[in-house]
């Protein structure tokens, strides 16, 4: 697997997770990702844009477009220093929540891409790391 | 390796036009000559004689991989590909090379018929020769007939779910065939687009001709429904065999608000109903 | 500070949103609207989002309280425009939009919102 190309973005303020969907919504473009595959990942990203910006008191998405045997995929790393998740298991029934949302955050993004991966423990933060093949 | 001697490749080269017609002679007895147009026939073995006897002048061996052996090989290429796409199987293909081996190998024997050593040698390069020719063709052959059969999974896919419009506002996907979970989600999405593009109210998703569902096509479905309620429009399933309704059940999936009709007639009736048009007979 | 404008044409109000939404933008047009609900005793609310390539969560639970508030307020609202690509990701997500109503477009949402109007 080789990294075609990868950089990073803050996720502070509102303003920046409106930035992250527009910076993946390129990436996927430029992956060839279809318009279906493209949504549904751009969807995800703003989902856990705006909890590393809400839960995780701001962080940053890094990420990285990927070659693999002849396919292209769109990773993207969310990571805060945040108060992290105490129960994982909890955190990703749908429907839980721990502020005001729909509780449809992590298991929603989960399920609208290819690959999920959540490390987190109390204390040390929170990092989801997604990908999107094409 | 020793190639064919130029004193043969000389010979060969005399003897062109009755080689061809020997050749061509042997192609036909072997069948290997259908759909294809004399003329054409005639100018390919002529070409090929002339390319490998001037690979041969150039002291080209057997290995065909080598640099010589290039504009034959890519003969060899083109033809195959034309013969896939006639329709021609392999072993038709592959006889085209193999039928030049008889009378080749006559004209060596009545050649060398005084220098027996030299002809025994003469033989085998040649077998070698026409034998790596041959395979080159039928690897050739297969390739091209495994992107002739992606192609067509491909204009089957698109050709075997066609949306057609039934009435204005109504829309309908007869599905064919088994269903796998990519091919439910390519035909879903192109009807969503449909609904969309005409502005049509009902869709009909017609399921008679598909012999099994598994869960994930079944989820497929029902997500489709879904999606196209939220679109503000409906979806009407017809056709759902009993089979497939015990596996419905069985999976545990949940058809509430799943408008089902028993076949497309019905669901067309009940689209009719809905969008308030009425059918008499005339006197 | 960035406003979704709202279009007042006879007893229905108009909403076209065009710009990709940030959550405040998505809370100020849920407080717009109930006001302009209220100032205008409107009976129906048109939202087209056609325009809008994406609804998470967030926006998702904003139509919903628009919904709501409004059905509260005696006034429909219906929804138009939904992206076929948009709404897969949508049942994907999870979301159904349950008590919302849906148009394909503002042509047949507008017939919807007066059939709904005329029969109460």
């Amino acid at each position: 697997m080789n990294v075609r190309s990868s950089g990073s973005q803050p996720v502070r303020v509102e303003q920046d997770v409106v930035m992250a969907r527009q910076v993946s919504r390129k990436l996927a473009q430029d992956c060839g990702m279809r318009l279906i595959d493209l949504t549904k990942l751009v969807t995800a990203v703003s989902e856990l844009a705006r909890n590393t910006m809400v839960y995780g008191g701001g962080g940053d998405m890094d990420w990285q477009i990927l070659d693999d045997n002849g396919r292209t995929g769109l990773r993207l790393t969310f990571r805060d220093e945040g108060p992290g998740i105490p129960d994982i298991k909890l955190a990703m029934t749908d429907g839980w929540t721990s502020g005001g949302g729909l509780g449809l955050g992590l298991t929603g993004a989960k399920r609208l891409v290819d690959e999920f991966e959540l490390d987190t423990a109390p204390g040390a933060g929170t990092r989801v790391t997604i990908t999107r093949w094409t | 390796m020793a190639a064919l001697g130029q004193h043969a490749v000389s010979k060969v080269k005399n003897a062109e036009s009755q080689l061809v017609q020997e050749w061509i002679a042997a192609l036909e007895a072997s069948g290997g000559t259908r759909n294809v147009k004399g003329d054409e026939l005639k100018a390919d073995t002529r070409e090929f004689l002339q390319l490998i006897t001037s690979s041969l002048e150039n002291g080209a061996g057997t290995a065909i991989g080598a640099a010589q052996w290039e504009d034959t090989r890519q003969f060899l290429e083109r033809l195959s590909r034309n013969r896939a796409q006639m329709g021609q199987d392999s072993s038709q293909t592959a006889n085209f090379i193999f039928a030049l081996k008889g009378p080749f190998f006559a004209l060596l024997q009545k050649e060398f018929a005084s220098e027996p050593q030299l002809l025994a040698e003469q033989l085998l390069q040649a077998s070698e020769l026409f034998d790596a020719l041959g395979l080159h063709t039928i690897r050739t052959y297969q390739a091209s007939r495994e992107a002739v059969i992606r192609r067509q999974q491909e204009e089957l896919l698109e050709l075997s779910t066609p949306v057609v419009k039934l009435w204005d506002g109504v829309l309908a996907l007869p599905m064919i065939g088994t269903l796998d979970s990519q091919r439910t989600q390519v035909v879903m999405e192109s009807l969503l687009q449909r609904i969309v593009d005409t502005g049509s109210e009902i869709a009909i998703i017609d399921i008679t001709g598909v012999p099994t569902v598994d869960t994930l096509v079944a989820q497929h479905l029902l997500k489709t429904v879904t999606a196209i309620r939220l679109m503000g429009a409906d979806c009407i399933i017809s056709g759902v065999r009993p089979q497939i309704a015990q596996t419905i059940v069985h999976l545990g999936l949940d058809l509430q608000g799943v408008v089902t009709k028993a076949n497309l007639a019905d669901a067309l009736a009940l689209a009719m109903r809905r969008l308030g048009v009425t059918f008499t007979k005339a006197q | 500070m960035d406003r979704i404008p709202i279009l007042q044409m006879g007893q229905f109000l108009l909403v076209t949103i065009q710009v990709d939404m940030h959550d405040q933008l998505a809370m100020t047009l849920q407080d717009d609207l109930s006001e302009r609900i209220s100032a205008t005793s409107a009976r129906g609310v048109l939202i087209d989002i056609s325009a809008l390539d994406m609804v998470d969560s967030f926006i998702g639970r904003m139509i919903s309280t628009i919904s709501g508030l409004s059905r509260i307020m005696d006034a429909e609202t219906v929804v138009v425009g939904l992206q076929p690509a948009v709404a897969i990701t949508l049942v994907e997500l999870g979301l159904t939009l349950p008590g919302v109503s849906t148009a394909l477009n503002v042509e047949r949402g507008m017939k919807l919102l007066r059939e709904r109007v005329a029969a109460q």
